[in-house]
């Protein structure tokens, strides 16, 4: 191969990879490490975060006051990621097994919700579920019930707003799954006599699993920092891990703590994109599909 | 039965889906300000809206931050893409689980680290720190749409123009962003609307001089209602429609 101007060659090729490496360690690495160097530091109403380090802010997050909301958070991101789960696996079953052309349409009526904007969307449920909403209105109206339930400002709102906002991430993933999942292995097993419940459990539901846990991360990760969703739907008492983190950088200004609680998330996240990987591999040592993402 | 159970399941998750779509759309040319009830059809709420310069003012700052911020990503996120398939460097590992981390972690965490580095750099808070940032999230999306069709590119051809004394640049210029061009822009599409789209992240990392729209809709909506609200919500529903049907065409175009 003849290269005849070696130095433009060198530039551009320097200049991409310069430009790569760069961004990224000004952008995300250099700030990660800062945000862990200040979960170390002692807070400061003046400076923010100041020496000398210790671990105080790691002591303040299992305060069982903090350690309460951090489980409650958790919990309601498990809810509605078992609500997207539930509802997304079935939808996206049936979504795979429709012809090419139907696929295509329904799975872009899906997204176009999702391209709209989320806290827009959040603020329309609050619309729906509040007293005179519009399913209190339409119940009341037709005599169903007497006098308005309150959904809103409960656990149940939160939940339904994530889902809302979350469901394509779960279907998404899963749909990608479903198609990979050949029919030829449920027809053997069909031939060598299972029925309907032993194919599902030992066939569609272990291929399955990597989109699953995909589809899992991909909700519950973020659910747990959509402040805007607990703030709209919530009121005081249903807040995620976002609303203490938000609160901790931007209200009481306690920065150590804030990134204290945000290293913890991370450090939930990196353990559940380890166990993402193992499930991986563990369905390709056992399916023999070759899966190419990640 | 078994196939009314699947219909039935579909248009209940449709239902679910576009609900709350419909309440804000119809709403908006409601004469009523509450909108429990249909009490006529009128333009007042997009009149409101047009006289509303705050809220007007943020969305142009949106705008302006979508349009510049999925412009860069396109340019860079292509040249990382690039790099990652082309070339061999050190730490080209790190680079990728970087894009991957930024892909990955929730909002709130990306936030964080964004405001802490942009108060520990002393930047002040507004129109920069907020496109860097918006830049920066939507940089992974355009890798990955533009490195998925370089995985699937002819290297014959990029060898081809070598042979013939093309240099690094000509080559990307004349050869790689030409063809890459379906998925360059369907990343930028992506990018626009993942910058309009952010709340998250623009809370942390804009100031009072640079008001964007999801905290103006935030501090409306946080209160009451606001039918202006309903307004945007339909002219942003057109707009993301019309992009969602743009991204569509060039993502067939690229299959075939």
């Amino acid at each position: 191969m003849s290269r005849p101007d070696f130095g433009q060659v060198l530039s551009f090729r320097q200049l991409v990879i310069t430009l790569t490496l760069g961004w990224l360690t000004l952008m995300v690495i250099a700030p990660h490490a800062l945000v862990i160097m200040t979960s170390f530091m002692t807070p400061d109403t003046e400076h923010l975060a100041v020496w000398p380090l210790s671990l105080e802010s790691y002591s303040k997050v299992l305060q069982p006051i903090y350690f309460d909301v951090f489980f409650h958070s958790l919990w309601l991101s498990a809810v509605a990621t078992l609500v997207c789960l539930l509802i997304g696996y079935p939808f996206a079953y049936i979504l795979a097994k429709q012809p090419p052309w139907l696929r295509a349409v329904l799975l872009v009526l899906m997204m176009v919700p999702f391209w709209t904007n989320s806290l827009i969307r959040t603020y329309a449920i609050k619309l729906i579920l509040g007293k005179k909403g519009l399913i209190n209105s339409l119940l009341v109206s037709t005599g169903i019930i007497e006098q308005p339930i309150t959904m809103l400002y409960t656990e149940f709102a939160v939940i339904v707003g994530l889902v809302y906002v979350l469901l394509p991430f779960m279907v998404l993933p899963l749909i990608a799954s479903f198609e990979k999942l050949s029919a030829d292995l449920s027809e053997a097993s069909k031939d060598l006599g299972a029925n309907a419940a032993q194919r599902f459990i030992h066939i569609v539901l272990p291929l399955t699993a990597p989109g699953i846990i995909a589809g899992c991360l991909i909700v519950f990760l973020p659910a747990m920092g959509m402040f805007y969703v607990a703030d709209l739907l919530g009121g005081a008492k249903n807040l995620l891990l976002g609303n203490v983190i938000k609160n901790q950088f931007l209200v009481v200004r306690d920065w150590p703590f804030g990134s204290a609680f945000s290293i913890t998330l991370i450090v939930m996240m990196a353990a559940m994109l380890w166990l993402y990987v193992l499930a991986n591999r563990f369905v390709q040592r056992r399916g023999g599909l070759d899966d190419e993402n990640l | 039965m078994m196939r009314i159970f699947k219909v039935l399941l579909v248009a209940l998750v449709f239902v679910y889906l576009y609900a709350p779509i419909v309440v804000l759309v119809v709403n908006s040319f409601n004469k009523s300000k509450y909108g429990y009830k249909w009490s006529g059809f009128s333009w007042k709420w997009y009149e409101k809206l047009l006289a509303n310069d705050t809220l007007l003012t943020a969305f142009t700052h949106s705008a302006t931050i979508a349009l510049l911020a999925a412009t860069a990503a396109a340019l860079i996120g292509t040249l990382m893409a690039l790099a990652i398939y082309r070339y061999r460097f050190r730490f080209k590992r790190a680079a990728s689980s970087a894009l991957f981390v930024v892909m990955m972690s929730p909002d709130i965490v990306l936030a964080i680290t964004f405001l802490v580095l942009f108060v520990a750099l002393g930047m002040q808070l507004g129109f920069w720190t907020l496109l860097l940032a918006h830049i920066t999230f939507c940089l992974p999306f355009v890798v990955i749409t533009v490195y998925a069709q370089l995985k699937g590119f002819d290297t014959h051809l990029i060898e081809a123009a070598q042979d013939l004394g093309a240099s690094e640049w000509h080559t990307f210029r004349t050869i790689l962003l030409p063809l890459l061009l379906p998925s360059v822009l369907a990343g930028w599409l992506l990018s626009f609307t993942l910058s309009l789209d952010d709340v998250i992240i623009s809370s942390f990392v804009t100031g009072p001089d640079y008001d964007v729209l999801p905290i103006r809709v935030f501090s409306m909506v946080k209160v009451g209602v606001s039918p202006e609200v309903n307004v945007l919500a339909t002219l942003l529903l057109a707009i993301s429609v019309i992009s969602l049907i743009i991204f569509s065409l060039l993502v067939r175009r690229k299959v075939t």
